[in-house]
């Protein structure tokens, strides 16, 4: 073990630690930018306001981040989101005494089922992800539609303290914000440190090598969209207790937000390489990028935009860094 | 000696083709074992089953005595079996003692990865292999023997009983194949079961104590290697006489048709330099990963180069052009055939017209069976063995899908013709085909570039040897000069030792 | 004859007989169906999606994707409301917005295939790019007072037909891109590279380049498409289209074409535009509402590769079962 063999290993987690650090660095710089043109943004209610808008978001992109990994994609997602939202809206409203944790559960399980059929189609029907979640992204908007025939379930017909769930907080942290930081440790734990989790990170970074190792890659993927979905049920019950009002249309286009979170995250699209929480500062990203364009009083219409150059930068950035590693890593084996 | 594991009457087919009918043989304890013939013998097949890939349609596999069956790689694997494939099969983004470990990473008590453990298993592992490979960085970027090691790593980790071999070799320079053949031969003489497959027969002569032959999917022996030469083996793999195996009729050279001047490419090859003349065959002979085939790439221009020129009939070629080479009457048969030389999913028809599917057309259009008349053509005239010419490709046999691809481009009508390891996993039958059509096509005053890694296969067809190392040419030597020895030396750029 | 079972068999050719059978029943079951004012409104339904799924489909078979497609036409929207409000002739902003489109395909045709970024990632992001571009253009505003030439134009019909007039672009694109994909060197070139970009390029096929016209053509057809559908509605606003890149990809798909390239036909993908459209049209006319018709749309897009996959599963496991049943006597 020379010090020479280990230097470009230690470049290249460098580099990889940078995506990361670059989105905090660009959080840092956005965030001091906007303050010092309004001050304001640093208060208590503009922070709150932020974390909140995150926390859904930031739900969704972690089980997104894990499908990536694994070298497929969610689209269904905004869907789900809205099944379980009006779901859980119109059991909270009819049993106004149910408890939160059960409400919570409810989008979950939802979500959970939905993510199910999302794998199981994948996995044992061999149709490609893209397609699958394509379809029910179809199929699950058309649910809630024929459900909801038109209805909606507003504010007033849901338990105040479901309602007041979205705003409470423990010890200062509000609750939904609380749910987002643990959901996000907690599948970063996994993806890191467990078995489960880097038997993800194989199947993404070569399918066929994952089959041959005798990993249970038909576990494991139908898991994957399964914690996709059961995350983005639980994203609809805290879109149903912050908003309060819930419609059929619900999420719609989330999907979208969701995916450029995980790819401005630095999870590669063709799955085996990004992280979880990285995902999760996706999110966080997108999000303050919306507030700092109303703080700083630009054109909201831009904030579309920023986004779509964002996604496009963070993925070129990544090619760019693909290829320094990958140029490295061959000038050390011809000095061999 | 005690059998570890047998192999018991099995049949496994794919669709109509019968791949594996009625095979039995055992496999020993401290025995290396070879598994050779044919391609479309039913080797990979067999591999496929040990593997846990495939089932059998019948038959049994049992491992220590007992029947098994496995449901998928993972059985096989706890069975203690092993498999080591021709191409590696790493996961590029993890690291290498991830690489190793996966499947069977070591946990700290809260059943979380032990990293560290996981770093040192890694550096046991490779001290006991004797080579040093960072166990941190990603598999990403490793060499192909070095990807190889890492398999041979994986299967020691794993403490399997039964390692099975699939053309490990392949890749790996003369150095490197020996080091391996050293750790087999420790690991044998630990009490391991070796399967071990090669279309090399003096790597299982200088390995295998026993060899199973195969033939269209059926049985034909197993014996003590000692007893049988390598034409027995030939024989029997073939079950008919094998003459002339290279049959270079001598040709008077024509015309220069290519020179490559000066060539270079950064950390890939510098200062290329070579004529080929029309009726000549001019082999390119050097150890793996001496940058011949990058060279010939680079000359046809699917690749780039930095420094130098490519002219065909003195006119120079714009580089990084194929279309420009092939208008210019050029033509490339690649290494690999189902990555460069093949789409597989199209059909036989649509592959060979595909670089002259533009001269075909008639206004810009393709109507009517103008591609299938020229395909018929041409696959009848290579007497390819196909069932219909829409059938994809992929259903060929190996040999068959070789003069696919050479029909593909001998239908261009090139002066010049760069094949690059033109039999390398064919049957030895399609083999000598191939060398007598590169033989006549050569009398009728074609030129012609051979990428080869096989010496009998430079020294038979060659007029001329070029010999690479390092990215350089060594030696140029004319066909009385070039020998198993000096090709060798100016390979390797030291006198041979006895192996 | 098997290869004629082959061809029967094959999902392209049901999605033509499927849309077949329900424009006949429709035509039958649902009242008002197969008047000659709702053909119109049928053909007029489904111009963009088919117009942009012409481009579409040559880009899916050579295995990659354009999700930008929706928002090009937005955008091109947005611009046209823009050029209009400034003044300029009707004429030349047609064909500024077809320009305008092109150079937006230029870009995501530089990024792929210059920079080797992944199709699928850089036109979401592209997506959302030209989507915000088409907002920061013309705000949540709309632009209305197009002359009635055109857009009475757009909406009219061919003589005494129920055939709108915008039917003759479409009919004459769609012969145009099905003999380019179907008769042409440049045609085959595109499944060679969807089913092996190596080979291809190995075989002397121009990868990069193709691709890269690729991606101006379905630009410079999305903004065609976005000038029309302003056109239509009479309504330039930086939403239109919103959403119907889905509804494009679903069509495809529904058509055969493979969504990892290499695999697809042009007159299977038309079959799944007017599958899609007649479907929504009929069960609008029964008051069932559109959305729910999303379930339709998504039930036959899993199933378009869904049935196929277990079709042939069954017919190995038939195949394998014979045999060890052979085998066993």
């Amino acid at each position: 073990m020379s010090s020479l063999a280990t230097a470009p290993a230690a470049a290249l987690q460098g580099l990889l630690r940078a995506r990361e650090l670059g989105i905090v660095l660009a959080l840092a710089a956005l965030v001091a930018y906007t303050a010092a043109g309004n001050p304001r943004f640093l208060s208590g209610q503009s922070i709150r306001d932020i974390l909140l808008n995150t926390a859904i978001l930031a739900v969704m992109a972690a089980g997104q981040a894990v499908v990536v990994i694994t070298r497929n994609i969610d689209l269904s997602v905004g869907s789900v989101l809205a099944v379980s939202a009006f779901g859980v809206a119109t059991l909270m409203s009819a049993n106004p005494s149910l408890p939160i944790v059960v409400a919570l559960l409810a989008g979950l399980a939802v979500g959970a089922a939905c993510g199910l059929l999302n794998g199981v189609l994948v996995r044992y029907g061999r149709v490609p992800a893209l397609v699958v979640t394509l379809g029910t992204l179809y199929i699950y908007r058309g649910v809630t539609y024929s459900w909801a025939g038109g209805q909606q379930v507003n504010a007033d017909e849901l338990p105040p303290h479901f309602l007041r769930f979205a705003n409470d907080s423990i010890l200062g942290v509000p609750w939904l914000v609380l749910i987002a930081v643990v959901v996000i440790g907690g599948v970063s734990l996994m993806m890191r440190n467990y078995r489960l989790g880097r038997e993800m990170y194989a199947m993404g970074s070569s399918p066929q090598a994952a089959e041959l190792a005798g990993i249970r890659v038909a576990r494991n993927t139908i898991g994957a969209f399964l914690l996709s979905g059961a995350l983005a049920g639980l994203a609809g019950v805290l879109f149903a207790a912050r908003f309060g009002t819930v419609d059929a249309a619900a999420g719609t286009g989330y999907e979208l937000n969701v995916v450029a979170a995980v790819v401005v995250g630095g999870v590669a699209v063709f799955g085996g390489s990004g992280t979880v929480w990285g995902a999760g500062l996706g999110a966080l990203l997108l999000t303050v990028i919306g507030s700092a364009l109303a703080v700083l009083d630009i054109n909201q219409f831009w904030q579309q935009a920023i986004v779509g150059a964002l996604i496009v930068l963070a993925i070129g950035a990544d090619r760019l860094v693909a290829v320094r590693i990958a140029g490295s890593l061959r000038k050390r084996d011809s000095h061999v | 000696m005690t059998a570890l594991l047998e192999v018991v009457d099995v049949t496994r087919s794919f669709g109509a083709v019968a791949a594996v009918q009625g095979v039995s043989f055992p496999l020993l304890a401290g025995e290396a074992h070879a598994l050779v013939g044919e391609n479309g013998a039913g080797k990979s097949t067999i591999v496929k089953m040990l593997a846990g890939v495939h089932r059998p349609d019948t038959g049994t596999l049992r491992v220590r005595g007992a029947d098994v069956e496995f449901t998928g790689p993972a059985d096989a694997k706890a069975a203690g079996i092993a498999v080591i494939y021709q191409e590696p099969m790493l996961f590029p983004d993890l690291s290498v003692a991830e690489n190793i470990a996966m499947g069977n990473q070591p946990l700290t008590r809260l059943r979380q990865i032990d990293r560290r453990a996981r770093h040192a298993n890694a550096e046991r592992l490779f001290g006991r292999l004797g080579v040093h490979l960072d166990p941190d960085r990603p598999a990403r970027g490793l060499s192909i023997a070095d990807q190889q090691i890492v398999e041979i790593a994986k299967a020691l980790s794993s403490d399997a009983r039964i390692l099975v071999m699939d053309e490990p070799t392949a890749a790996l320079t003369a150095v490197e194949v020996d080091r391996l053949f050293a750790v087999v031969r420790s690991l044998r003489d630990e009490g391991a079961a070796i399967m071990f497959i090669s279309h090399r027969f003096e790597e299982v002569t200088a390995l295998c104590q026993r060899v199973t032959i195969l033939r269209d999917g059926r049985h034909v022996c197993t014996e003590e290697v000692a007893g049988l030469s390598v034409d027995d083996m030939i024989r029997r793999m073939v079950g008919r006489d094998l003459s002339a195996l290279f049959p270079k009729q001598d040709v008077t050279p024509g015309d220069v048709v290519l020179e490559v001047d000066g060539l270079g490419r950064a950390g890939v090859f510098a200062d290329v330099s070579f004529q080929v003349r029309a009726g000549e065959i001019v082999a390119l002979a050097g150890l793996v990963g001496a940058g011949r085939s990058e060279v010939m790439q680079a000359v046809f221009g699917v690749d780039r180069y930095d420094t130098g020129a490519v002219r065909l009939f003195g006119r120079p070629l714009p580089p990084r052009s194929p279309r420009a080479a092939m208008t210019a009457g050029m033509a490339l048969v690649p290494e690999d055939r189902r990555q460069q030389g093949l789409v597989m999913d199209l059909s036989i028809e649509r592959n060979v017209t595909l670089p002259r599917a533009r001269k075909l057309s008639r206004l810009g259009l393709l109507w009517g069976g103008r591609e299938r008349r020229e395909a018929g053509t041409w696959t009848r005239r290579l007497q390819t063995k196909l069932g219909r010419l829409s059938d994809s490709v992929g259903t060929l046999s190996g040999g068959n899908q070789q003069k696919v691809v050479l029909a593909k481009w001998l239908a261009t009508s090139p002066k010049l013709l760069i094949v690059d390891e033109p039999t390398r996993g064919i049957d030895v039958g399609t083999k000598a085909e191939v060398h007598r059509l590169m033989s006549s096509l050569a009398a009728d005053g074609l030129a012609i570039v051979m990428v080869s890694s096989e010496l009998p296969e430079v020294l038979g067809m060659a007029d001329r040897v070029v010999v690479l190392r390092e990215g350089r040419v060594t030696a140029q030597l004319t066909r009385a000069e070039a020998t198993e020895e000096s090709v060798m030396y100016a390979a390797m750029g030291r006198p041979v030792t006895a192996p | 004859m098997s290869d004629l079972r082959r061809r029967v068999a094959s999902w392209d050719v049901l999605v033509v007989l499927l849309t077949v059978v329900v424009l006949v029943t429709a035509a039958g079951v649902v009242e008002n169906f197969g008047t000659s004012r709702n053909a119109t409104f049928l053909v007029l339904d489904l111009l963009p999606i088919a117009l942009v799924a012409l481009p579409m489909t040559l880009i899916i078979v050579t295995g990659e994707i354009d999700l930008s497609v929706a928002s090009t036409l937005g955008l091109c929207s947005a611009v046209m409301g823009l050029l209009w409000n400034n003044g300029l002739s009707l004429e030349s902003i047609i064909g500024i917005c077809v320009l305008l489109g092109a150079v937006l395909g230029v870009v995501n045709g530089f990024l792929v295939t210059a920079l080797g970024l992944p199709s699928l990632a850089v036109t979401i992001g592209t997506l959302a790019l030209y989507r915000g571009l088409a907002f920061v253009v013309l705000g949540d505003g709309a632009v209305a007072d197009f002359p009635l030439a055109f857009t009475g134009w757009v909406t009219g019909t061919i003589g005494g037909t129920p055939i709108p007039n915008v039917g003759i672009p479409l009919v004459v694109l769609a012969v145009l891109f099905g003999v380019a994909l179907h008769a042409t060197p440049f045609g085959r070139s595109l499944f060679a590279i969807g089913a092996n970009a190596q080979a291809a390029h190995f075989s002397g096929i121009r990868v990069a380049r193709t691709t890269f016209w690729l991606y101006v053509l379905s630009g410079a057809v999305a903004g065609l498409a976005g000038v029309l559908w302003t056109l239509r509605y009479s309504s330039a606003r930086a939403d239109n289209g919103a959403g119907l890149e889905l509804a494009v990809v679903a069509a495809v798909l529904l058509g055969g074409v493979s969504i990892f390239g290499g695999k697809g036909t042009l007159p299977g993908v038309l079959a799944g535009v007017v599958l899609l459209a007649a479907l929504q049209n009929a069960l609008r006319l029964e008051d069932v509402s559109g959305q729910a018709l999303n379930i339709v749309t998504g039930v036959l897009l899993v199933a378009s590769v869904l049935l196929p996959n277990i079709a042939t599963s069954i017919r190995t496991s038939w195949q394998r079962r014979r045999l060890r049943r052979a085998a066993a006597q």
